[in-house]
């Protein structure tokens, strides 16, 4: 491995070549960076179940892969196929059903759902039951294929089986950063030496009816239904609670060297990943933003540069009054006014909503896109500013910008916290 | 922060365990459950509470010593509350409980399952649905006035690490593999190539299972799993009598133990996780073959296995190893069989018999277990009871 190839630290540069996404916007990147760039929102009134007697009835689902209900993992293992299939065609690595590296899946926690539930209890053959009657319904073997499909490693196993990715894939999850964390275990990886390619992706097709209830029993959802796509505001003062949304993103991570040898187009730098975990609460963050500090410090520290190093910040945003103003407190910290003033941020929620396990994933395949495009995705909805967090946020409208690094944001309930600093080609 | 390991100057360090967290059915702490290894009691096991399924219940824990306020106890689920209290327990044994200084640059990877319903919710919402005109708004107005907001918390698989953090004060990093078995020995061999490799100095790993509840039987019973009426050893009868548990370990590099003090029980000398297609005949059995071999079986080799009782898979695993002739002990014999937490437990006893210089005695009525006391290097293998083989190697440190 000669210099070039290798970082300040002297460990192997790790690029993407290949990026797969699929939102309420649509499949594909090309569709997607269109609709962002042109400030177009995905979320929507739910037509997927029934809205009656839910305080919030909107969502970001991605609702043109099935005519019909289908269980949560086989929405979250179709939009990861879709968005796998998108990066690996553009890596050009591998060939069919055979991707020489290690899959890194956010996949979202699972378990039955009603439906089976209901079709559990019918099977009883009885009403009224306790839930210890269903045991034996399920032990008649007549719902067998169910076990597999509602285990936490069903949707990685069956994408190892599709893309022929090497060893036993890793199903993991950090809440919302969960995306920005299976890049990560990419990137060590990489780094290790263990391998020259990965493929991570993050995932969540989990818009089902307790899903969005529970969420909405932590106050956490924005219940501005009447106006579906003015609903995520990310750091506006109206903001009042995020969107739940779906969809996908994939990134092929490959060695500086390994993609040079084989003449792959590289689509950018994977610079850097800090994380920290907050210890204060486990839905809010520490009041004083230590673990949000300290999180995007690691990552700059991690990748070598300095907050002045940077052009754009991909917020994790998220539109509840928490967050926003927390993620607020934490950039001021650690790029002070001056600098925080002049650095463009915006939040790709305010268009897709919140993809839970997949925004991690996404946020970073879409910084990219930034990077690559030189134009920078607005935050829409930005028609109150909030005195109290004074951000350029890029409001409703994209803007053309150079670009060359990127910091993503992404902060999840139970305190994991991950950012990741993302650059163009190397020079 | 950066690290050392660079691509032409890559390093490999040795990965100790210097801690140990341990709590089960066989009791809480490392004496408690040498004491009841070496005995070669019968497993403690429960047929009535959930007839026909047979489960390992949990001892009775004073959770207060680990999770001093209520608060956080009542924000927990069982299975969150064994594996908070685990891991107190682990950084307690390796000296590093309350530092914050050591706590904060701490990496944690927890393997967790997830979920536990709210049973009469449940039910009583069934039996509505099954006679109502409008089932979709009654489902809804139902959940959003019955399930305690709390519970979501208590049920995302991510919040086992958050508890862990917000209890013991464990920051430096929160990850969370889930996956069954394998999500075991993927969070335990990520922990110990970082540490390996450089990239982490010190790290906190483990994972947590409670047995007594019936949504994780209902799901495991969908494909016939479960071991129903009286207790059999794991490789003498199919069906997994799954044991309430929580196992964490505490992996260091050597330099950084050294560097406060702290002695190792044992040497973590290795991880590997595999997938064998086990739609392909013997594909199991060789890959356990294939683990053995990369482990090394030198004299002085023994086996824990962390054999699940799943039909297929442990009788393709207890073929591989009846063919090694090494002395085979398996942790279902004794706790039964935690899922996530299983290879860790596993680990914990492995590295507990190295730094005791013996092997626990067979236990009766298992054709695999057979006399012999080696207990110079351990092979810990996990074959998943769905997917995924693994294998991790203990030494005498």
């Amino acid at each position: 491995m000669t210099q070039a190839h290798l970082d300040t630290f002297g460990r192997p540069i790790v690029v993407v070549t290949g990026i797969g996404i699929v939102t309420s916007l649509g499949q594909g990147k090309e569709d997607n960076w269109r609709r962002l760039t042109a400030g177009e929102s995905g979320i929507h009134t739910i037509t997927r179940f029934p809205i009656e007697g839910m305080r919030t009835t909107i969502a970001g689902t991605v609702d043109f892969l099935f005519d019909g209900r289908v269980a949560a993992p086989d929405l979250s293992e179709k939009l990861a196929t879709l968005a796998a299939e998108e990066a690996i065609a553009e890596s050009g690595i591998g060939s069919h059903g055979d991707f020489p590296g290690p899959l890194f899946a956010a996949v979202p926690p699972v378990e039955l759902e009603w439906p089976e539930r209901q079709q559990l209890a019918e099977a009883v053959g009885r009403y009224p039951i306790v839930y210890h009657d269903l045991l034996g319904a399920a032990a008649s073997g007549k719902f067998r294929p169910w076990h597999e499909r509602f285990l936490f490693g069903s949707v990685a196993d069956r994408l190892a089986d599709r893309f022929g990715t090497r060893g036993q894939p890793i199903s993991l999850s950090t809440a919302c950063a969960s995306g920005a964390t299976a890049i990560q275990l990419g990137v060590e990886a990489i780094r290790r030496g263990e391998t020259d390619v990965a493929l991570s992706l993050g995932t969540d097709g989990s818009v089902h009816p307790e899903a969005l209830i529970r969420f909405s029993l932590l106050s956490a959802l924005t219940t501005a239904n009447d106006n579906p796509e003015g609903a995520a505001r990310p750091f506006a003062k109206n903001r009042d609670g995020f969107v739940m949304a779906e969809g996908a993103a994939a990134l092929v991570l490959e060695s500086y060297e390994h993609a040079v040898a084989r003449g792959a187009k590289i689509l950018g730098v994977l610079e850097g990943c800090g994380e920290m975990a907050d210890n204060f609460h486990r839905t809010r963050s520490s009041p004083d933003g230590r673990p949000i500090i300290g999180c995007m410090t690691n990552a700059f520290a991690d990748a070598g540069v300095t907050p002045d190093d940077v052009d754009y910040i991909n917020a994790h945003g998220t539109s509840t009054p928490e967050n926003d103003r927390m993620e607020y407190v934490g950039m001021k910290a650690v790029f002070g006014d001056e600098k925080l003033a002049q650095t463009p941020i915006s939040s790709n929620k305010s268009m897709i909503g919140h993809t839970l396990t997949a925004a991690g994933a996404i946020e970073a395949a879409v910084s990219l896109l930034t990077i690559a495009n030189g134009r920078i995705p607005p935050t829409i909805n930005y028609n109150i500013p909030d005195p109290a967090i004074p951000l350029d946020v890029v409001p409703n409208v994209a803007r053309d910008a150079q670009v060359r690094r990127v910091i993503s944001n992404s902060f999840g309930f139970g305190g994991q916290n991950v950012c990741l600093v993302l650059a163009g080609e190397p020079a | 922060m950066p690290d050392a390991n660079a691509g032409r100057r890559r390093i490999h360090r040795d990965v100790w365990i210097t801690g140990i967290g341990l709590v089960s059915s066989l009791g809480e702490g490392l004496d408690a459950h040498w004491e009841a290894l070496a005995s070669g009691a019968l497993p403690a096991t429960d047929t009535a509470s959930y007839a026909p399924y047979v489960v390992h219940p949990l001892v009775k824990v004073n959770f207060d010593t680990q999770i001093p306020k209520k608060g956080d106890q009542r924000q927990m689920e069982p299975w969150q509350r064994i594996g908070t209290y685990a891991a107190g327990l682990a950084l307690d044994s390796a000296g590093i409980a309350k530092n914050t200084e050591i706590l904060s640059k701490t990496d944690m990877i927890v393997a967790a399952g997830g979920g536990e319903r709210d049973f009469a919710v449940d039910a009583s919402i069934l039996n509505e649905l099954s006679t109502s005109n409008d089932p979709g708004r009654l489902l809804n107005e139902r959940l959003l006035s019955d399930l305690r907001p709390t519970l979501s918390l208590a049920q995302l698989s991510n919040l086992l690490a958050g508890n862990i953090s917000i209890v013991h004060g464990v920051t430096g990093s929160s990850r969370t593999f889930m996956g069954e078995e394998s999500a075991g020995v993927d969070a335990t061999r990520v922990a110990y190539s970082r540490i390996a490799a450089g990239q982490s100095e010190i790290a906190l790993v483990g994972g947590a299972y409670n047995a007594e509840r019936e949504d994780t039987l209902l799901l495991n019973d969908l494909d016939n799993f479960c071991l129903k009426g009286e207790f059999k050893p794991v490789f003498a009868a199919p069906g997994i009598a799954s044991g309430s548990m929580g196992a964490f370990l505490v992996l260091e590099s050597p330099e950084h133990a050294t560097a406060r003090g702290a002695k190792p029980i044992a040497k973590l000398s290795g991880v590997w996780s595999e997938r064998a297609k086990r739609a392909v005949e013997g594909a199991v059995a060789e890959k356990v073959k294939a683990l053995l071999a990369t482990a090394g079986t030198p004299a002085g080799t023994a086996v824990i296995s962390g054999a699940t009782g799943g039909h297929d898979a442990t009788e393709a695993e207890r073929v591989a190893l009846a063919a090694s002739g090494l002395p085979v002990r398996a942790v279902a014999n004794r706790m039964g069989h935690g899922f996530e937490a299983q290879f860790i437990a596993g680990l914990a006893l492995a590295a507990l018999a190295v730094s005791k210089g013996t092997l626990f005695p067979p236990f009766t009525g298992d054709p695999l277990e057979q006399p012999g006391d080696a207990a110079e290097r351990i092979v810990v293998t996990q074959v998943g009871h769905w997917r995924g083989e693994g294998a991790g190697l203990v030494e005498k440190a």
